[in-house]
């Protein structure tokens, strides 16, 4: 990978790629033109994506408050971690704020999609408006949500003493915090994933559903055994997606609880955030936010080791 | 006769499942309206007993919301133009034109799709303080207009357009950049289309860069407007609901306007470009 000839003259050196080679002095002339149509983006993209991400690297392994001169401290950053506890109970918080609110979001978003799929007449209205809680702005609606979670007499509260239930103080409940997050993160964005599975369902041969009445399958099984492997793509897909997605969660954990009751729902998001920006340790952010990368690409191996069994792909 | 029933039964479930769905949204726009009374008792009412829509020049004397709102306009449609353009350009490099380092340049590129903008935030930062660019325009767009994810699809949606067409015309005279323009780019516009409207609406949403580069009303977008709105007033809901529901209409609007493509965006990644 880190092996670069960065030679831009397009001498004979370079091997010829797999298409027949064009005569010499048309190729370089390609070459040349190829570079004039890449330049405003690679430009853009060293200085502005690429080079921040190396650099990254580097700020981790400093001791840097932005307004003194920065000194090398190795690896300490990452060292810090091990007994800071307040990064132990982001990651405990992210990964219980994902492990509910991805399976969650797919369940909401693949029941709709079946229920859309039934053949129900004007499918695009219901289709957007369903669609319409991903198109909010995240801070707006995060306000909604303070004033539908009031305690007692909150709209939330409100419909849940009509079942004779006492609601809890929600965003200011140290055990109850979370779960409201969770509600209006799965409420923002199950129409992504409905959306992706009402595709797929609408693209699976009613051949094969035919067939399977031919033989007097059951719903159940015809679901089973027709509906989930065919869109098991599709699910794998918006899993994860939604698994990285939900690694970032900040915009509503920062509007609806400032991270409270006390760290409850401070994500390693919303960590790097308060690190970086509030405490001004730009070295111990970066090294979080290299930590929350290296779980992002650990946990995504996994889902695809894990896809091999499980998904099936027709070609 | 049974399956009448159960059709009814699954249309009531879509009009009760859309309408659960669209009670937060309609409660923004319900509370807006309230006077200042009914919206901060410490009972909230759910009908405004009367209504209010005096609340919306209100909201504006309290903050410049047309400022933030119109702040937005600028850094999504500046990240989205840059974005979209020069995308274009690489991606039709990358998926046409030989040059030495075309694969390894690429893969450059593909390496940095997955790595969370949490990373490079904080250099971002760093690079844009040193350059003195905190609380401008270029410091605001630049570090955002230039990720690999646009330059990734185009590309794969201009290896799917047939070289015949763009042979046609370069047997006709045409150059590079004839072809291009002429017959590449009007046969991309809707993925071309797809990516600016998700940049779009991703940015118009973004909080954390704004959050740390714009500190003055010079470049305060509405989500942070809305962040510093609720910081200085509390919750005066009627208020806050209305900012809220200002920020809001545009870009519900804009989703009504452009969701042929909104849709298709999300439908081509789900499904693998199908």
């Amino acid at each position: 990978m880190a092996i670069s000839t960065a030679d831009t003259a397009p001498v004979t050196t370079a091997p010829a790629p797999a298409t027949q080679a064009p005569p010499p002095r048309w190729r370089s002339r390609e070459a040349l033109t190829a570079w004039l149509f890449i330049l405003p983006s690679l430009i853009g993209f060293l200085i502005f994506t690429a080079g921040p991400v190396v650099a990254a690297g580097v700020i981790s392994l400093l001791n840097w408050n932005l307004f003194s001169a920065p000194t090398w401290a190795g690896l300490h950053n990452f060292a810090r971690l091990g007994p800071d506890p307040t990064f132990w109970s982001a990651l405990g918080s992210t990964a219980y704020f994902t492990l509910v609110s991805v399976p969650l979001t797919i369940l909401v978003s693949l029941l709709l999609a079946l229920l859309l799929n039934q053949g129900v007449k004007r499918i695009a209205v219901f289709r957007s408006l369903l669609l319409l809680p991903y198109a909010t702005i995240t801070v707006a609606v995060a306000f909604v949500w303070i004033w539908l979670y009031i305690p007692h007499d909150g709209l939330v509260n409100a419909v849940l003493g009509w079942f004779g239930i006492n609601g809890p103080a929600w965003l200011i409940s140290d055990n109850w915090a979370m779960p409201a997050l969770i509600l209006m993160s799965v409420w923002k964005s199950f129409g992504f994933g409905m959306v992706v599975f009402l595709a797929g369902l609408q693209a699976i041969p009613q051949q094969l559903y035919e067939a399977g009445r031919v033989d007097g399958t059951s719903p159940w099984n015809s679901f089973r055994h027709i509906t989930l492997p065919m869109l098991s793509p599709a699910l794998f897909f918006v899993i994860v997606t939604s698994v990285i997605g939900s690694f970032q969660v900040f915009d509503q954990a920062l509007i609806m609880t400032n991270g409270g009751p006390g760290t409850r729902t401070t994500t390693l998001v919303m960590y790097i955030y308060r690190t970086g920006f509030e405490n001004y340790d730009q070295g111990y952010a970066a090294a979080q936010s290299l930590v929350l990368f290296a779980f992002i690409v650990l946990i995504t191996a996994g889902q695809f080791l894990f896809q091999r069994r499980l998904v099936h792909y027709d070609n | 006769m049974t399956t009448e029933i159960r059709q009814k039964l699954v249309v009531f479930t879509c009009f009760l499942v859309t309408a659960i769905t669209l009670v937060p949204v309609v409660m923004m726009v319900l509370v807006a309206f309230q006077s200042d009374g009914e919206s901060m008792a410490a009972k909230p009412s759910f009908w405004p007993s009367s209504w209010h829509p005096e609340n919306l020049t209100r909201a504006f004397d309290l903050v410049p919301l047309g400022k933030y709102l119109l702040n937005t306009i600028y850094f999504a449609a500046g990240t989205t133009l840059l974005e979209t353009v020069t995308a274009a350009l690489a991606a039709y490099a990358f998926a046409r034109l030989n040059f030495p380092g075309r694969s390894w340049l690429f893969g450059i590129y593909l390496a940095t799709l997955m790595i969370p903008s949490q990373v490079t935030l904080i250099p971002q930062f760093v690079l844009v303080a040193k350059l003195h660019g905190i609380d401008t325009w270029p410091g605001m767009i630049l570090p955002h207009a230039f990720t690999a994810i646009g330059v990734f699809l185009l590309r794969q949606f201009f290896l799917g357009i047939p070289r015949d067409y763009e042979e046609a015309a370069r047997l006709d005279g045409a150059n590079r950049w004839q072809a291009f323009i002429r017959v590449i780019v009007p046969l991309a516009v809707p993925a071309i289309a797809t990516l600016a409207v998700f940049k779009f609406i991703g940015q118009w949403n973004n909080l954390l860069w704004p959050l740390v580069i714009s500190n003055s009303d010079a470049t305060r977008t509405a989500s942070v407007g809305l962040q510093v709105f609720q910081d200085t007033n509390g919750t005066q809901w009627n208020l806050l609901l209305m900012a809220a529901t200002v920020t809001t209409v545009p870009l519900i609007v804009l989703f009504f306007l452009t969701q042929r493509w909104f849709i298709r965006g999300i439908t081509m990644s789900g499904l693998g470009g199908r």
